[in-house]
């Protein structure tokens, strides 16, 4: 029941921060601050549930001639990502809180309705549920980005919008072939995620429709070669929108992967698994040797998010417990560095209008609170021990070893083009002479009281996860293992490719 | 065979609609008032469509050789009953300004909606062109409409002539087809062509090239690529109530009447029928895509959106040639409801914006339309959303049943076809929601003519809600259906 209540806060919370905006501008943004703020408690309160099988769930007849069923539930894996997705939430909303002024009731209503279609997505345990509320994140998302996006929005919205929708037709097909499979052989038409995880299927068919899925999560994810669409619609979005696109809903991709892709086509992924493998190190090479060619400071960070996304491929297809861990510690870690990176790109922008990282240069002097912060964020995303993404990526890396050890060997590169271009980011823009005759009399002016509050949130957060990592994998473990038995270990035929 | 009273009852919602178009024409002829008729018209169609649900749940008989009233034409009548109430209903404010007669538009909407009821009721060659022909002629008349008004819409005699030529075209081709049909079988019922073929004397060819005929001209009224060609011409040319007419009840009737043909009379056994059809459909869902990308008219991308709509219908049907269950059914009439939604909402906004003396048919007009008139904007982009098959509209449960029907069918290609073409579709239903996201150029009301109702925008608010509910809770509606396919 409490998981009904926690996606209609979302989707009520929105309609009501739409009107609030007729009765006061200022109104739509406390309201959307305090449904994620509720919907955080509502979470926490989650926290101290029995672990091992669901923590909640609900489950209601919808259609029942198709076996579809309003179904909910959530475990350790989803509570995870929950947390991170109100958390991420309030974030979203505080940065957007004086950026916004242009119809600020509509940009809130979309910001939750995109939450709220991210926290069916970590909940949805019918597949038909599933793919419902993942098209629903994505037509709010849309209007976010072709609304308050910056100057070339109307081509980025349009191609994030249909690199996810023509990748999420490409699932259901996927999910109904699988559907079919259960009713001819058990007889009733069933998409409920347990039933169909007993369809036993076979053949070359069985790797279509595993393609299916894979394709439609690794678009989202993303993951080389579907993942042209980022760049665009992270350079274009408003800095909110960029914090939700990397914080949250890359991360849905993630989840797909772990809870639907392997544990349902066992077989097709332990062959698939190489060819994956192969495909995250590209990510993480190719899209780090993208990332240092950018001028523009959100692109560069938008390719930057490819190539740590890439270590999340790697962990879920080396389908053994230390990568898994390591995955999902890199989304839950990625997820907070991104977003803090996005929101100072995004600071950067609002305050001197330009993304043009050869405009910039020398700020340490006129800024230093953002500097500092700008230099802690760098060092957690290129992997420093001691916060969060140095856990996820090196738990990723070891669990791989055991499966591909050359790939393996290729993808750890990675880190060190991470420090490469993160470090350079720092010393064109913070180090340097600084000229501020190109920002067309526009002032660069330091980190407020509120932005401080949240930057050092989210520090908080990294720090935590990188010095006790053992509350997050505790939470995670139990359905890991769970997943691990169902699928059966895949590192043994994978690592001997 | 004579006619009881007992026969009558079926017939009601028929009758209804014939003595209102008989009533309003009385009252025409006594006093023009526009008003009035409207009235009488509408409340007609309002009864006509409460007897037909009431007679939805207990009625199975043939009446007379020409028409069977069961579940499935009942359904439809009532569909199209309520389609042409709410029709009447948003001319009404569109016709107010036109300087002419307006009193004969309602009659032959009237007479229009008598055919369109008689087509979803035939199983008989007879009806079937009884309907189809009173259906096309009143609108011919309802597309060269505002002929005498100088500013009205641009080419109405223009797009009247073409569709009449092209429609008699169709109805020539069809007819060959039936007396084809009729060689063979010796009826004009709607019976199985399989039994007559393969003896000595009529071949499999034979019934084939029938078939065929048929189906051509069925396509054209569909218009289906590649026998679209007057589509655009006609929907840009005619006023947009008649459009709407046209693009709903129009397609809706016709379809209806396919299905049946097509279940009776096991046309799909032919594998070579399977095939054509297979071509038409995947030529419609991609000609339709890629032609409306290059339009700026908005009746011109509904119209090819429209072409490829039909295409995605027919990829239900053909999966009806393999699967045994009655899903190819389901999913037709589960799609076609939700079409004529989608249309009459889409075209709705644009009727209610518009009059009879200036369409705002170009897709520049709509920029801006969020902040002009927020709710405006909000159906429309509901009813586009839904077009492209987005959740929570009626639009995505109706292609996720097409799709279902399609996998179980294993029709694999033209599954392919119809992501890649939704995929196409997206850039041009998002090209005008991006258009009404822009900053307005000038705010305020577009009208310039016409009268503002209120009532057209209860229709609008009324469609926009089916939109949703039929998009989140389908239930009912999809009982209602398997009950009404289970009989066909």
């Amino acid at each position: 029941m409490i998981l009904v209540v926690l996606i209609s806060l979302f989707f009520v919370g929105g309609l009501l921060a739409w009107l609030a905006e007729f009765i006061d501008p200022k109104l739509p943004r406390l309201v959307a601050l305090l449904v994620c703020l509720l919907s955080l408690l509502l979470m926490l309160s989650l926290l101290g549930g029995d672990n091992g099988s669901w923590l909640a769930s609900v489950d209601w007849p919808w259609l029942p001639s198709f076996g579809i069923s309003f179904y909910l539930a959530v475990d350790g894996l989803s509570l995870l990502l929950l947390l991170l997705t109100a958390f991420l939430g309030v974030i979203a909303v505080a940065s957007a809180w004086d950026e916004i002024t242009d119809q600020p009731g509509f940009f809130y209503f979309n910001l939750l309705w995109t939450l709220a279609g991210v926290v069916g997505v970590f909940t949805a345990l019918d597949l038909f549920l599933f793919f419902f509320f993942w098209e629903v994140m994505l037509i709010p998302m849309y209007f976010i980005i072709a609304i308050w996006g910056h100057e070339n929005k109307n081509y980025a919205a349009m191609k994030f919008f249909i690199f996810t929708q023509v990748s999420g037709l490409l699932m259901l097909t996927a999910i109904l072939v699988l559907v079919y499979f259960h009713y001819v052989q058990f007889g009733a038409v069933s998409f409920r995620y347990q039933d169909l995880l007993a369809v036993a299927t076979s053949g070359p068919l069985e790797m279509w429709v595993m393609l299916g899925f894979f394709i439609a999560f690794t678009t989202k994810l993303p993951s080389v070669p579907f993942h042209s669409w980022l760049p665009d619609a992270h350079s274009q979005a408003p800095t909110a929108g960029s914090v939700i696109l990397a914080g949250i809903l890359l991360k849905t991709g993630a989840y797909g992967l772990i809870r639907f892709t392997v544990p349902l086509f066992p077989e097709a992924s332990m062959a698939f698994a190489p060819v994956a493998i192969t495909l995250a190190a590209i990510s993480i090479l190719y899209c780090a040797k993208v990332a240092f060619a950018q001028d523009d400071i959100k692109r560069l960070i938008a390719y930057t998010s490819v190539s740590h996304m890439g270590f999340v491929t790697l962990g879920v297809y080396a389908w053994n417990e230390q990568a898994l861990q390591g995955a999902v510690m890199t989304m839950l870690a990625h997820g907070l560095s991104a977003a803090a990176l996005f929101m100072l790109a995004g600071g950067l922008q609002h305050r001197i209008h330009t993304r043009h990282m050869p405009d910039m240069g020398g700020f340490w002097g006129q800024v230093p609170r953002m500097s500092v912060v700008a230099l802690f964020f760098s060092i957690a995303a290129l992997g420093m021990p001691g916060l969060g993404n140095f856990i996820g990526e090196f738990l990723a890396l070891l669990g791989a070893f055991q499966a591909n050890i050359l790939m393996t060997v290729l993808a750890a590169l990675g880190l060190i083009f991470a420090s490469v271009y993160s470090l350079w980011v720092i010393q064109k823009v913070f180090h340097g002479e600084y000229d501020d005759g190109k920002f067309q009399g526009h002032r660069l002016s330091d980190l407020d009281r509120r932005e401080m509050t949240f930057y050092i949130a989210m520090m908080l957060g990294l720090v935590w996860m990188g010095m006790y990592p053992q509350s997050f994998l505790a939470l995670s473990q139990p359905v890991l293992d769970s997943l691990l038995a169902g699928a059966g270990a895949i590192t043994a035929v994978a690592g001997q490719m | 065979m004579t006619l009881g009273f007992a026969d009558l009852i079926p017939l009601l919602p028929l009758i209804l609609v014939t003595v209102t178009v008989v009533a309003a024409m009385l009252a025409v002829a006594i006093r023009r008032r526009v008003m009035l008729t409207a009235a009488i018209t509408i409340s007609g169609l309002l009864a006509a469509s409460v007897v037909s649900l009431l007679l939805l749940f207990d009625t199975n008989q043939q009446v007379t050789p020409l028409l069977i009233i069961d579940q499935y034409s009942l359904l439809f009548t009532l569909v199209v009953c309520v389609t042409s109430m709410f029709l009447a209903i948003l001319s009404f404010p569109y016709f107010f300004s036109l300087n002419d007669h307006k009193d004969e538009y309602f009659l032959l909407l009237g007479i229009a909606t008598i055919g369109a009821i008689v087509m979803v009721s035939s199983n008989h060659f007879v009806s079937t062109l009884l309907g189809l022909e009173t259906l096309s002629m009143s609108l011919y008349g309802m597309i060269a409409y505002p002929l005498h008004s100088r500013d009205a819409a641009k080419y109405p005699l223009e797009a009247a002539v073409k569709y009449l030529v092209l429609s008699a075209a169709a109805s020539a081709l069809l007819l060959f087809g039936m007396a084809l049909i009729y060689a063979q079988t010796g009826t004009l019922a709607f019976s199985s062509v399989l039994q007559q073929t393969g003896t000595e004397v009529f071949s499999d060819a034979f019934s084939i090239i029938a078939l065929l005929m048929l189906f051509s001209g069925i396509a054209f009224k569909l218009s289906l690529a590649p026998f679209h060609l007057w589509t655009p011409d006609v929907y840009e040319g005619a006023p947009l109530p008649a459009t709407t007419y046209l693009a709903s009840i129009g397609k809706l009737a016709m379809f209806v009447l396919l299905l049946r043909f097509a279940v009776d009379s096991q046309a799909l056994a032919f594998e070579s029928v399977v095939t054509v059809l297979s071509l038409l459909a995947v030529a419609s869902i991609l000609g339709g895509n890629l032609l409306a990308l290059l339009q700026n008219n908005l009746k011109r991308i509904l119209a090819y959106s429209s072409i490829a709509h039909m295409g995605y219908v027919l990829v239900a049907l053909i999966a009806g040639a393999t699967v045994d269950s009655a899903v190819d059914i389901e999913a037709v009439s589960f799609y076609l409801i939700a079409y004529v939604i989608m249309t009459l909402g889409a075209f709705g906004v644009a009727s209610v914006i518009s009059s009879s003396e200036k369409e705002y048919d170009s897709i520049f007009d709509y920029r801006g339309l969020f902040w002009r008139a927020p709710w405006l904007a909000a159906i429309f982009t509901g009813m586009l959303l839904s077009l492209a098959g987005i959740p929570l509209t009626v639009g995505f449960i109706g292609k996720f049943y097409l799709f279902f029907a399609a996998v179980e069918a294993g029709l694999w290609t033209l599954l392919a076809v119809m992501i890649i073409g939704s995929g196409i579709g997206l850039y041009y239903y998002l090209r005008i929601i991006y258009r009404m996201l822009k900053p307005a150029k000038e705010m305020g009301s577009f009208r310039e003519a016409g009268i503002e109702s209120l009532s057209a925008y209860v229709v609008l608010g009324l469609m926009f809600v089916l939109l949703l509910l039929l998009g989140v809770y389908p239930a009912p509606l999809i009982t209602l259906i398997e009950s009404a396919s289970a009989l066909l």
